[in-house]
């Protein structure tokens, strides 16, 4: 019963998809029907071209996201954990926070042309800041009583971190990558198609310029899907990994 | 039975009167994919006029199922619910309900008086009205100083006070509590309690108390209503004949508490055991 | 007084000093591409404190205010029913995970064959972005109401409208509010990268003019002014958060302490 309303909103909005253009609701040369679309996709699947523009997207991503992931820890558990350093770094945090990463833009097409760094500058700049917010988060919630307790065991700073802080820290940090993940597919795909450089953005860009609406639409599918597959795994490993934590066990119960 | 419940008796056939909260052979079933759990089986009795009643019963005994029947917040599977005279099929406009959880009865982002106020507003009262009856009953639980604070900066009891307040101002003929003071500290509990008698006294309310505390019950009730573990029936009714006004100080080592005391417990007992 | 002061010296303080660095820095810069900070002020004020500012900044942030302001009301209008409703929201779940997936900004280029190049189709990029947070966090919120405060609303007979007004939409406003903030995000980037595409006016197009016409200091004044106006808006957003939240704050505050 639950699976047959899910796929029945899936199968209303195919259905429209698929009609809308071929009864003239839509304009089809704009908006092609689904049927066009999903044939494009499975020609394009085949072409080399494709993975090679998919292979270097999920390239950008991966490292944008490591090194935004890498920094972010760094950062954040020397800010968290240094006493006054909070205090001090906060006005900046929170001026260059809403900094659009597109305004860098501009600086890394200076520097970097449009080769694949570019869109890898622009996710780490933005990755960065989730991962280091929702690490200050974690620090910021380590139970006062398990501070407490390590303290009057006398723990190593290295003892506290890891036995304290880092258990406590997970779920933000998780919270935080998947944030970035989602973030950083997007830079990805507007790096590709405002800079130039290889990848689905580049698709999307290059078949509507040439007036192949179907491809575009095509490759905008390939973005969501990739997108959803992204989201689909970060759950998986959030379920896995920290499946002691109280706020993931009690997730069946919140229904 | 005492010369006073047989003239009672008489009265109400007499009058003809209807009693103010009729349970007729109450049934509730939960159904599930796992299992099937018959939370009340059969359960009948009667409420007058200006009584005060209350319902213990051991854990699990169908008191909050019981509770949520006589709110019309849930539909017995047999048997019926009548208040006023009319059956329950929703929440009657007759009833106020007091939650155990205080905490999360009132609204955080009203303050303490536009808590009180929201039901009366939505009962379209004017306006001059509305604020006389909100300020007599603030008055009444001694809160009128904090109406313009919100609840989370008040205390558990206080909070507790607040929602008594909200019943008051709605002028239900009947009011139903569950469990309200067992999550408030033991002296504030005894002040709450007080506060009910004295409410009962002046207002004339019908009340229906749901507890786990015995003693409770039987400080406050003149009538206590002991039911079985699930499914649930009436066990004991048990009439305390203890004399009003009550106080913390006296009534509680009047022997005939003690002996009406024993004999509820006697019954949990009984109930526990699966009887 | 005294307190005030330090205060103020601590939040000034590491801007203060990495502004000077910079500056410092960069004086005798000859690198083209990383011109003297000097310079790139001296723009800022010829720029955007005179004319680009009324010609350029004020249409972009009309143009974010009405994509933002619809998304917003769209969001919550349609999040409500959603959460409310089980049937509802099992029914449109796979739909709008999938939707959400979707970069916005991939649909730039269709916009633009369906739309042109003109302000509905920027103001519909900001909503088609902007609106995804908000409406999915709208749908959290008021999944989460209190099935408590839910029942007292049954028994006191608050009903329809009134239970949404005093119960549901306040309850579900911290959390709707979140959405909201990441929504004004997503929506400045959508502004500035549909200005860069469609380069008619606006900050974003008036950034990527220069740096096609190399004109390097100008183009780091506009990035310097791109991030002024991003931070004022989070500023204002701050506050009209402390007005809307402040008993939840207070809440908080309360049980931090406890």
């Amino acid at each position: 019963m639950h699976r047959v309303s899910s796929f029945l909103g899936l199968a209303l909005l195919a259905l429209a998809w698929e009609l809308a253009p071929r009864l003239g609701w839509i304009n089809a040369s704009f908006f092609p029907p689904l049927q066009n679309v999903l044939q494009k996709l499975l020609e394009i699947s085949s072409t080399a071209e494709f993975w090679g523009f998919l292979l270097s997207t999920v390239r950008t991503w991966t490292l944008g996201l490591c090194l935004a992931t890498f920094a972010g820890i760094a950062i954040g558990l020397f800010i968290g954990l240094t006493p006054g350093a909070r205090r001090y770094t906060h006005s900046t945090i929170e001026f260059l926070r809403p900094i659009p990463s597109v305004a860098l833009i501009p600086g890394v097409i200076l520097i970097f042309g449009s080769r694949y760094q570019s869109g890898v500058v622009l996710i780490t700049y933005a990755a960065f800041w989730q991962v280091l917010l929702q690490i200050l988060y974690g620090l910021n919630d380590i139970d006062l009583v398990a501070r407490d307790t390590a303290r009057s065991f006398r723990f190593s700073r290295m003892g506290f971190i890891r036995n304290v802080a880092w258990p406590t820290l997970l779920p933000f940090l998780f919270t935080g990558v998947r944030l970035a993940a989602a973030m950083a597919l997007v830079l990805a795909v507007t790096a590709e198609m405002v800079i130039g450089s290889q990848g689905i953005g580049r698709g999307i860009v290059v078949a509507q310029a040439s007036n192949a609406t179907a491809e575009a639409y095509a490759y905008v599918i390939v973005a969501g899907l990739i997108g959803v597959a992204i989201n689909g795994l970060a759950r998986v490993l959030e379920v896995r990994i920290l499946s002691w934590h109280p706020s993931v066990r009690n997730l069946g119960g919140q229904a | 039975m005492t010369a006073c419940e047989i003239w009672k008796g008489i009265l109400k056939l007499a009058t003809q009167q209807h009693a103010m909260v009729a349970v007729d052979h109450l049934n509730k079933v939960y159904e599930s994919k796992e299992r099937r759990v018959e939370a009340i089986g059969d359960l009948s009795f009667e409420v007058n006029q200006g009584d005060f009643t209350c319902i213990v019963g051991p854990s699990g005994a169908g008191k909050t199922t019981l509770l949520k029947c006589l709110a019309g917040l849930l539909a017995p599977t047999r048997g019926s619910v009548r208040v006023n005279g009319h059956q329950v099929t929703e929440p009657p406009e007759e009833m106020a309900v007091v939650f155990q959880e205080y905490g999360r009865s009132l609204f955080p982002w009203k303050t303490v008086r536009e808590n009180v106020e929201l039901p009366l507003r939505e009962r379209k009262i004017p306006k001059a009205e509305r604020e006389k009856t909100v300020s007599d009953a603030l008055k009444a639980v001694a809160l009128d100083h904090v109406g313009e604070s919100y609840p989370w900066q008040l205390s558990g009891g206080m909070q507790q006070r607040v929602a008594i307040a909200r019943a008051v101002a709605y002028k239900p003929k009947v009011m139903v509590l569950d469990e309200p003071f067992a999550a408030v500290d033991a002296q504030t509990r005894a002040d709450l309690e007080d506060l009910m008698l004295t409410l009962w006294s002046e207002l004339g309310l019908t009340l229906i108390f749901v507890t786990h505390d015995i003693d409770e019950a039987v400080y406050l009730g003149q009538r206590v209503l002991v039911l079985s573990s699930s499914p649930t029936r009436i066990l004991d009714d048990v009439s305390i004949d203890i004399p009003v006004p009550r106080s913390q100080a006296t009534t509680r080592i009047d022997p005939q508490f003690a002996t009406l005391r024993t004999r509820v417990y006697a019954g949990i007992q009984k109930a526990k055991k699966g009887a | 007084m005294f307190n005030a002061l330090r205060k103020l010296f601590v939040e000034l303080a590491l801007p203060a000093l990495l502004f000077a660095l910079l500056y410092i820095m960069s004086a005798n810069s000859t690198n083209f591409y990383f011109p003297a900070l000097s310079a790139v002020l001296k723009q800022f004020n010829l720029l955007w404190l005179g004319p680009r500012f009324a010609a350029d900044v004020i249409p972009s942030l009309e143009r974010l205010m009405a994509g933002y302001l619809l998304a917003c009301i769209a969001g919550i209008a349609i999040g409500i029913p959603i959460g409310l409703y089980k049937p509802l929201r099992r029914a449109l779940e796979p739909v709008l995970e999938f939707f959400r997936a979707i970069p916005p900004v991939a649909m730039i280029p269709l916009l633009i064959v369906n739309m042109g190049f003109g302000n509905s189709m920027k103001i519909t990029v900001i909503v088609a972005g902007a609106i995804w947070p908000i409406l999915l966090n709208t749908v959290e919120g008021v999944k989460a109401a209190d099935h408590v405060l839910n029942e007292t609303c049954q028994t006191y007979g608050i009903r329809g409208f009134a239970r949404l007004r005093h119960f549901i939409v306040p309850s579900a406003s911290p959390q709707i509010i979140v959405g909201m903030r990441l929504g004004l995000s997503i929506g400045i980037v959508l502004m500035v990268i549909s200005e860069m595409f469609a380069a008619l006016d606006g900050l974003g197009s008036a950034i990527i003019y220069f740096q096609r016409s190399y004109e390097i200091p100008q183009m780091w004044s506009g990035v310097m002014m791109l991030g002024l106006f991003g931070f004022s808006l989070s500023v204002l957003f701050r506050w009209f958060e402390r007005w809307a939240l402040h008993w939840y704050d207070g809440m908080r505050d309360l049980e931090r302490h406890s």
